[in-house]
């Protein structure tokens, strides 16, 4: 691919087992949601595009570069993924926090930091309680929280909406989103929310069957 | 030294009562364990009694080629033994680094005991290598065996946590990190728990069976504390060996779990 043509995301002749076709894709910057019922494969492209997994056929491009040709680690601390149903590590909230930052080699940022991240995602709770005792949306926050931290050139949300109370969901999207807006990053979430989609999106693709069937802007 | 008192064959056989309670009992509360009991009994007592006609032979005649081929079917015997335990679960990628770690952790500790720690001479003489060898080879298998037990389990319950780590940018190694060390440490605990009971709950095997045999307790004592050392170095070598490169067995040149 020529350098100077890119979009974010380029995908090419894509299949995923028998879950995923679609031909062809360009995912720009921005604010991108892929819409469509549960089961239609929109957590695969997700994982795809964070490459958990990779196509059985077909290639991804990201800023031009093809996935195969880039180190999976680095490109995972590249382009971040918040999963539906996040998993905690073993402690505290501030071992949560930091496990991302030893993953990395990094040094772990000040307690004054955790703490303004805590606050920005509406988790009030000290850095040293327990994540057991969290509740299912706590956790969802403290997940948010550990992501808004790495600062990932893109965020990848799945489902943001599903597992969680309409509050929850509210200030999880939309605190991405005023990150991604004023970072300037880009976020590519997956819903089955129509309201979502259109409410966040910039570039709406409906999803079904695992294929691509329309685009369409929210503001159109 | 009182001389050793040899077993007649109406001595061993009244030690087969202990077969005849253990199936009473078994029998008795309806657990479904007669048949292997039975099969265990009479597997063990062939095995020994094939084995013993064997040492004489090997004994008799020290060669480093038989002592090296003993050793190495021991070795392979106790590989087939883990990999057919872990049957169905068991890739082929796995049953080479269990291969890998019984023979550099087992093999390694071992001739470091024979050559360094006891000195043996001539080094092939089997009197010394191949029953130093069983206790070497023989511990390795319990705690890689222990360690694929842990590593396999771990891998399916906490598949979640280490495909979360992996989302957030963590390597294949970093993910499966706490997976690694506490397999290492279920491990290797029984190896700690009895040496923290030796000589106190319980006298063990190879010292009992110099004792019985006439030798000073002290003599019998420091080879059995050389032995467990050199226990503890296989048990960990091997265990660290199986999880170091097994946990690689579990995901792809992509760094994606399989």
């Amino acid at each position: 691919m020529e350098n100077n043509k890119y979009s974010l995301f380029d995908i090419i002749g894509v299949r995923y087992q028998d879950i995923l076709n679609i031909p062809e894709l360009a995912i720009g910057e921005g604010v991108t949601t892929f819409f469509g019922p549960s089961g239609s494969g929109k957590t695969s492209i997700l994982k795809l595009l964070n490459r958990l997994i990779s196509p059985t056929s077909g290639q991804i491009f990201y800023k031009g570069t093809a996935l195969e040709h880039t180190d999976p680690i680095d490109h995972r601390r590249k382009v971040v993924m918040l999963s539906q149903n996040p998993v905690m590590f073993e402690g505290s909230i501030k071992d949560n926090l930091n496990t991302s930052f030893r993953f990395r080699k990094h040094l772990v940022p000040e307690d004054k930091t955790l703490s303004d991240v805590l606050e920005n995602v509406g988790l009030d709770k000290d850095l040293g309680f327990l994540v057991d005792k969290l509740s299912g949306g706590e956790k969802q926050r403290l997940a948010l929280a550990r992501v808004i931290l790495l600062k990932p050139e893109v965020y990848l949300l799945d489902e943001p909406s599903s597992a969680l109370d309409d509050n929850s969901a509210d200030v999880i999207i939309e605190t991405l989103y005023q990150r991604v807006r004023s970072e300037s990053k880009s976020m590519i979430m997956v819903t089955h929310s129509k309201s979502i989609a259109q409410k966040y999106s910039n570039n709406i693709i409906n999803v079904a069957g695992g294929k691509i069937i329309s685009r369409g802007f929210s503001d159109e | 030294m009182n001389s050793i008192i040899e077993l007649t064959f109406w001595q061993i056989a009244a030690a087969y009562l202990f077969v005849v309670i253990t199936l009473i009992i078994v029998k008795s509360r309806g657990i479904n364990r007669d048949k292997e009991l039975v099969l265990s009994t009479v597997r063990m007592t062939l095995q020994l009694v094939i084995a013993s006609y064997a040492l004489v032979y090997i004994l008799d005649n020290p060669n480093p080629f038989i002592t090296i081929g003993v050793v190495i079917l021991m070795t392979a015997f106790a590989i087939y033994t883990i990999v057919r335990k872990f049957k169905g679960m068991m890739t082929n990628k796995l049953a080479k680094v269990i291969t890998l770690s019984m023979a550099f952790g087992a093999g390694g500790c071992l001739i470091y005991l024979i050559f360094i720690v006891i000195g043996v001479k001539p080094w092939y003489n089997p009197q010394y290598f191949i029953p130093i060898a069983g206790m070497i080879i023989g511990n390795s298998m319990t705690g890689v065996s222990l360690a694929v037990k842990n590593l396999l389990e771990a891998m399916a319950s906490r598949k979640h946590v280490v495909e979360e780590a992996l989302i957030l940018g963590a390597t294949p190694r970093e993910a499966s990190a706490r997976i690694i060390n506490q397999s290492f440490d279920s491990a290797i605990m029984p190896t700690i728990n009895s040496m923290l009971g030796m000589g106190i709950i319980f006298l063990p095997g190879m010292m009992t069976g110099q004792i019985l045999a006439g030798v000073s307790p002290t003599t019998a004592i420091a080879y059995q504390i050389g032995i467990m050392l050199g226990i503890l170095g296989s048990v960990a070598l091997s265990v660290i060996i199986i999880l170091q490169l097994g946990y690689k067995t579990f995901f792809n040149e992509e760094a994606q779990l399989l």
